[in-house]
């Protein structure tokens, strides 16, 4: 009788200890849902299933401001997952965190995990990495802003369907004619910050901010009032004020509007290129984003999309997962797949070159501009990205005084100017809460 | 003679209002005081290094022109969607309170809006009016008005004026009906037997008697505008176009949950107590000598 009391308690210890001792669990807060949330599923199924030491947990946390909010939220009551999906424009938040954050390149260091800096691309990973070479979080899903025209649009006008448009004074041409056709959507745009202030002034090698846009020092202020930029924005108001643009909302509202046929030209991550894909009717060309021939343009432009951070506070063993887990993202098969499926770029060269002998570029027409525009020349001092402290909010000023000129209660000058005076304040501010 | 009732152990009435004490001091006077406190502070957003900055938070926030507009803002639209929500529920209230048949049908139909969630009806009055796909907006383009609220700051506010009180009429509708039910038909009657017509009544006799609730409602829509229409600006505006719907609480949660500045957005708060605070002392040292009980 007591001997089978003892053999069921030994029975359960083995049973409860077992997960423990076999599997580490860690936990990756991620910010994707619908196909995009479905394809990370998928790469979290795939490496659960090719090992058995390190079991991975997706968990999804609202969207990119949500997800990082919740990181802070629970890194302050010290719940913090172990990989924080980080969007772009959260970066500097991120690298002043020193505390709060492993970086990767320490993480794969420790776990002995083969680890090339080098086989990266450089447009992508160098957003993500310091001064000195040191990668800080890994590259997850990555897109650069392009072009995409309606061809039955174009053809509608009496132009030419395959129209590629290089330069801003081309597109007027074509806008013209669409407007002259009585086309009530001639332009559109997602993301209006993102693509037409800041690509714009990497893409002409001009300064969005100083001290290398925030690269180099804290104490950057915001330089986006160049004459360039106002003589962009400033024709903006114009096409908007002559119903050639139409503003469409803060996000990727426009989207919708170039999918159904409403919009016929679109400027738009390229990892919008799925959905445009499988939702447009008609015949579409994926071209550079256009350019005015002024500053260094065509320069290169600059990605947006998010980051994996890896968060502090964990043990070595969970690192080592960690590492396991990031190195498993890294491989050619995985970005390769991850490129194609989604329109983000590639993030190492292999899956580049994969991809190009796969014959995908020649079967599928556009999707490599992306990666051409951003690799095509090395990045300036203007044209690594960038990185300042409070940029959603930033953003978020940005989009007002945008809204003012497109609505044509301010000019481009006056907007401008007033969104870089009250972006300095909040960089300011940053800075004193990071020294 | 009246009635007393004393307490024969001096603990005991403590003990009976503690509960009470516990919730306050636990969800209002705690929360309300750690607002005070890291109002005071710069904090970095992960709470590794915090600095104490004084008033300073304060200086800035009244040093932004930007700040000082959002007031504005917020009294256009508390008054908009108290007056909105207050007129259309009290025309619901007295014609319901004159429905004979199916009368029961009627009042559950008019009280379900205060069941939906905010964002939800935010999002349900952002697809109505949404300028490329909404069936009013595509009505409205028909009647050869072109509806663009992502641009035009006035009709981003009537959106969300409209979505806030939608849903809170039928908090006030019920409040108003139980209101109306409570007026003596005989004064009513004693009334139109002297020859008073149907609106000289209202006007005279039942709006008066209903000043009790119409004052309370006063008081709890302003605070509604106030606090709980956050979810609707979210979905419906996120505070554009430029800042024409960026209202206090909606500020307070940007600065703080997306600006991740918490020194400012609890200054910010602290100033909304202050405001409330004061609106509320208003109410009932001025508007309350003109209600009857």
């Amino acid at each position: 009788m007591k001997l089978t009391k003892k053999l069921m308690v030994a029975a359960m210890a083995v049973v409860w200890a077992m997960p423990a001792s076999a599997q580490t669990e860690i936990e990756w807060w991620h910010a994707f849902t619908g196909r995009l949330g479905e394809l990370l599923a998928k790469q979290v199924e795939d490496f659960n299933a090719s090992q058995s030491d390190y079991k991975v947990v997706a968990t999804h946390k609202g969207n990119y401001s949500e997800t990082l909010n919740a990181g802070i939220a629970a890194f302050r009551a010290g719940e913090q997952p172990h990989i924080l999906q980080v969007f772009e424009v959260g970066t500097a938040t991120m690298m002043a965190a020193g505390g709060a954050i492993k970086p990767v390149y320490e993480v794969m260091a420790e776990a002995g995990a083969e680890f090339d800096p080098e086989s990266y691309l450089a447009a992508v990973a160098g957003y993500y990495t310091t001064t000195d070479g040191d990668m800080l979080s890994l590259p997850y899903n990555s897109s650069t802003p392009v072009l995409y025209l309606n061809q039955d649009a174009l053809q509608a006008a009496g132009l030419d369907p395959q129209a590629r448009p290089k330069t801003w004074p081309e597109v007027e041409e074509i806008l013209k004619a669409l407007k002259a056709s009585g086309h009530e959507c001639p332009l559109t745009t997602a993301w209006q910050s993102w693509v037409h202030l800041e690509n714009f002034s990497a893409y002409h090698d001009v300064p969005f901010a100083s001290k290398e846009n925030g690269f180099s020092a804290l104490d950057t202020e915001l330089r986006f009032n160049g004459e360039l930029q106002v003589t962009h924005i400033g024709k903006m108001g114009e096409w908007a004020k002559d119903g050639l643009f139409i503003y469409s909302g803060r996000r990727n509202e426009g989207g919708a509007r170039f999918r159904s046929g409403e919009c016929a030209l679109f400027t738009e991550s390229s990892a919008g290129y799925a959905g445009v894909k499988a939702e447009a009717q008609f015949p579409f060309t994926v071209t550079n984003l256009p350019y005015w021939e002024a500053g260094g343009a065509p320069q290169n432009t600059i990605i947006g999309g998010a980051s994996l951070w890896v968060m502090t506070g964990h043990s070595p063993e969970e690192y080592k997962a960690v590492a396991a887990f990031l190195s498993f993202l890294s491989t050619s098969g995985v970005q390769a797949a991850w490129h194609q499926n989604t329109g983000y770029l590639p993030i190492t060269t292999a899956a580049y070159e994969q991809t190009k002998s796969e014959g995908f570029y020649d079967a599928n027409p556009g999707t490599d501009i992306a990666i051409i525009q951003m690799t095509g020349k090395a990045p300036t001092a203007n044209s690594k990205g960038l990185r300042l402290g409070s940029f959603d909010q930033i953003r978020g000023i940005i989009d007002e005084e945008l809204e003012a000129v497109w609505s044509g209660n301010k000019t481009a000058q006056e907007a401008l100017d007033a969104a870089v005076e009250r972006g300095n304040q909040l960089l300011r501010r940053f800075e004193r809460a990071n020294q | 003679m009246e009635k007393r009732v004393t307490f024969s152990h001096k603990a005991l009435p403590y003990l009976l209002v503690a509960p009470q004490l516990v919730i306050t001091f636990v969800f209002f006077l705690w929360p309300a005081s750690q607002a005070i406190w890291q109002s005071l502070f710069l904090p970095d957003p992960f709470g590794l290094s915090s600095e104490f900055v004084g008033l300073e938070n304060f200086r800035f926030l009244f040093g932004d022109r930007y700040y000082l507009e959002s007031f504005t803002t917020t009294a256009i639209f508390s008054l908009a969607v108290t007056a909105l929500s207050m007129s259309s529920a009290l025309l619901l209230a007295v014609m319901a309170d004159r429905v004979i048949r199916g009368a029961t049908a009627y009042k559950t139909l008019l009280i379900w809006p205060y069941a939906v969630a905010p964002a939800i009806a935010g999002v349900m009055w952002l697809f109505m009016f949404n300028p490329s796909i909404g069936l009013i907006a595509y009505y409205l383009k028909f009647l050869g008005y072109n509806w663009n609220h992502v641009l035009n700051g006035g009709e981003a506010m009537f959106l969300v004026v409209v979505a806030a009180s939608w849903k809170q009429i039928s908090y006030n509708f019920l409040f108003f009906l139980a209101g109306l039910q409570a007026i003596p038909k005989s004064l009513i009657e004693a009334a139109a037997i002297d020859g008073a017509g149907r609106t000289y009544r209202f006007w005279t006799i039942i709006f008066p008697l209903l000043s009790p609730t119409t004052f309370f409602l006063l008081v709890v829509n302003i605070v509604y505008a106030f606090f709980e229409t956050f979810g609707i600006i979210h979905t419906v505006t996120a505070g554009g176009p430029e800042r024409s719907t960026t209202i206090l609480v909606y500020k307070i949660y940007a600065d703080g949950f997306v600006g991740q500045d918490l020194g400012s957005s609890a200054a910010q708060s602290v100033i909304l107590m202050v405001v409330v605070a004061i609106l509320t002392v208003v109410q009932f040292r001025f508007i309350e000598r003109r209600v009857h009980y």
